[in-house]
């Protein structure tokens, strides 16, 4: 009998890939969408597994409350509902397959050839106040500049989708 | 008490408990809105099915149970159906963080009387709110009507621009309470220091904030009548439309036990720990506050739909990114620098 | 919070996952024509970084990872952001969202 714990990861891995396979697959543009929210939805879950709660919070607020919205907002723009993608095979899908299994192959022999560093977990750990503590201390710097670079981010993106 | 029981069993119990209850006051809440509705426009409302008409939302749901289901010929039928039960699960799922009374001692172990007990509670209340635009947005979308679509646009516009200001203005409450834990932050509101008090213009952003997330009056846009149609429900129908009208009103229930966790002390009974009550009894007070300062959120939220008109699209932005967004950040600001002094 | 159950499953599943979940977007950004898809590919790839980032910090007992998910999250945003807005100004001149009929250097 395996533990709670397998179980779970085997369930939600599951989900996460075949609903990753519909992404990059799929004919209707919206299904992908879909699926990438149950795929974010599925990798908060990991996060809760791995004690992460705080960075599983955030990733629903930021990937599927943000970021996938403006993804849908732009598939609202730009596709009609009864459009679907002709054209979803391309003259370079073969070299691309082999791309990606070269991928594939390379890192899972680095997974395969290094020894990783374990440390035993730490029991009833709260995440929150650690990463709040390592960002305004050793990361100060990094997360300045990573609100500069929203701001930025933000004012551009106003300024390319305004209206000339 | 046994694993299974402890993490299992009884969590159950407590989801099936809050969540009936929660059922049940959405119908009575869309009884008392079309009552107050009726009072104050001068006419008497739904008074014929049951005392007073309170079995008229009864009468509704079985109404739509037997409507025809329509779906329109080009929509996207499965996003089309997809997209209420992506509103109810959310409306739905946002209350399992809120903390109803003290624990209860009962047969030798302790019952908190909150499904799920997260040190992150906030921000997984924010999370669900940025969530609640999903519905909408698809809704409009999957509907293939030029109604639907300015519907859902407006309405993930309008959801996006308030989550903003309502984060900042939580941010105030995190700051004065140090904490991401809903039952601590009741707990620190005991007596008089309920966060209204300390946050007062934070308690506005946030109570209007509410207002805008929740689609209703003044900020609803999304299905403006006059311009709109239904808006993103327009052509929804039968059950469908019911899950709908299901998670506007669970969304208005959740957003009162939101406003009074966070800024009305909560459960919280001024000095009521002092009296010296046995426990049991104290938390069924407690209970019985936590409904009554809910009643009283929620018919302000009927009052106001009732009696102020609807903002135009352009005043809306206007007033979330130039008036609320400002303010909300000048009180963290301020929060920020009373708590460091006082510290 | 308190956790029930013990972490028991081991770093290996959680980095093949996050491997797995590479090698998809990594296909999605070269067969997918159209750009919001290839998007979506890039958001799945960064989030398979994540995913090895944090099981790398919680079986290391380190919050540093975590950090540095939190550094690639705002990036992300703001990726999105601008991204999205470059999208809707290529469809409003051109029509099209295809990538391999953006093919011009200026118009």
């Amino acid at each position: 009998m395996p533990d709670i714990n397998t179980i779970l990861f085997y369930i939600f891995a599951f989900l996460i890939v075949s609903f990753s396979f519909i992404v990059v697959f799929a004919k209707n543009i919206i299904y992908s969408a879909v699926s990438l929210f149950v795929t974010l939805f599925g990798t908060a879950a990991l996060y809760i597994l791995l004690r992460a709660d705080f960075l599983a919070i955030t990733q629903v607020m930021v990937y599927i409350g943000g970021i996938l919205i403006l993804l849908i907002f732009g598939i609202m723009m730009t596709t009609r509902i009864t459009d679907s993608e002709i054209k979803t095979t391309n003259l370079s899908s073969v070299p691309a397959v082999f791309v990606s299994a070269g991928v594939f192959v390379i890192l899972i022999i680095v997974l395969l050839t290094t020894k990783w560093n374990i440390n035993p977990p730490v029991e009833n750990d709260v995440t929150v106040n650690r990463i709040g503590n390592l960002l305004l201390t050793t990361y100060l710097l990094p997360f300045e500049i990573a609100s500069v670079v929203l701001l930025i981010a933000l004012m551009g993106a106003a300024m390319y989708a305004r209206k000339k | 008490m046994p694993a299974a029981v402890q993490y299992i069993i009884i969590p159950l119990v407590k989801v099936v408990l809050i969540q009936i209850t929660l059922l049940i006051g959405v119908a009575l809440t869309v009884w008392l809105e079309r009552r107050t509705a009726g009072f104050i426009q001068d006419r008497y409302g739904p008074n014929r099915v049951g005392p007073f008409g309170l079995l008229q939302p009864v009468a509704d749901v079985v109404k739509l149970f037997m409507k025809e289901d329509i779906v329109p010929e080009k929509a996207n039928k499965f996003i089309h159906s997809l997209a209420p039960a992506i509103s109810v699960t959310i409306a739905l799922s946002t209350i399992a963080v809120i903390p109803f009374a003290d624990p209860i001692q009962l047969f030798g172990s302790e019952f908190k009387l909150q499904i799920a007990d997260v040190n992150i509670g906030i921000l997984y209340i924010l999370a669900m709110v940025s969530l609640g635009v999903y519905g909408v947005t698809l809704s409009g979308w999957a509907s293939n009507n030029k109604y639907s679509l300015l519907g859902g646009l407006r309405s993930s516009a309008q959801m996006i621009s308030y989550e903003l200001s309502m984060g900042v203005a939580v941010l105030g409450i995190i700051l004065v309470n140090g904490t991401f834990e809903l039952d601590t932050i009741v707990q620190n509101q005991a007596g008089w220091k309920w966060n209204i008090i300390l946050q007062p213009v934070g308690f506005l952003i946030f109570l209007t904030a509410a207002f805008a997330e929740t689609n209703r009056t003044p900020f609803d846009l999304p299905e403006a009548e006059q311009e709109l149609v239904g808006g993103y429900h327009t052509e929804y129908s039968s059950l469908k439309f019911a899950l709908f009208f299901l998670s506007e009103y669970a969304n208005v229930i959740v957003s009162a036990c939101v406003i009074t966790t966070l800024y009305l002390g909560g459960y919280q009974f001024p000095y009521l720990q002092t009296f010296g009550l046995s426990p049991v009894l104290v938390s069924i007070l407690q209970i019985i506050t936590f409904l009554i300062k809910i009643f009283i959120i929620v018919f302000f939220f009927i009052w106001i739909r009732w009696t102020v008109p609807r903002f135009r699209y352009d005043q809306l932005m206007v007033l979330g990114w130039k008036v609320m967004l400002p303010l909300a950040l000048a009180n963290l600001t301020i929060t920020a620098i009373i708590v460091t002094l006082l510290k | 919070m308190i956790f029930i159950f013990s972490n028991m499953v081991s770093l290996d599943y959680f980095l093949t996952l996050s491997i797995i979940l590479f090698s998809i977007g990594v296909i999605g950004v070269l067969i997918r024509r159209n750009a919001i898809i290839i998007f979506m590919s890039i958001e799945l790839m960064l989030n398979s970084v994540n995913l090895s980032l944090i099981s790398f910090s919680s079986f290391m007992g380190d919050s540093q990872g975590q950090i540095l998910v939190f550094f690639v999250m705002a990036v992300a945003a703001a990726e999105a952001a601008v991204g999205l807005a470059i999208i809707i100004a290529l469809f409003r001149n051109k029509e099209t969202i295809n990538i391999d009929e953006i093919n011009i250097l200026k118009w």
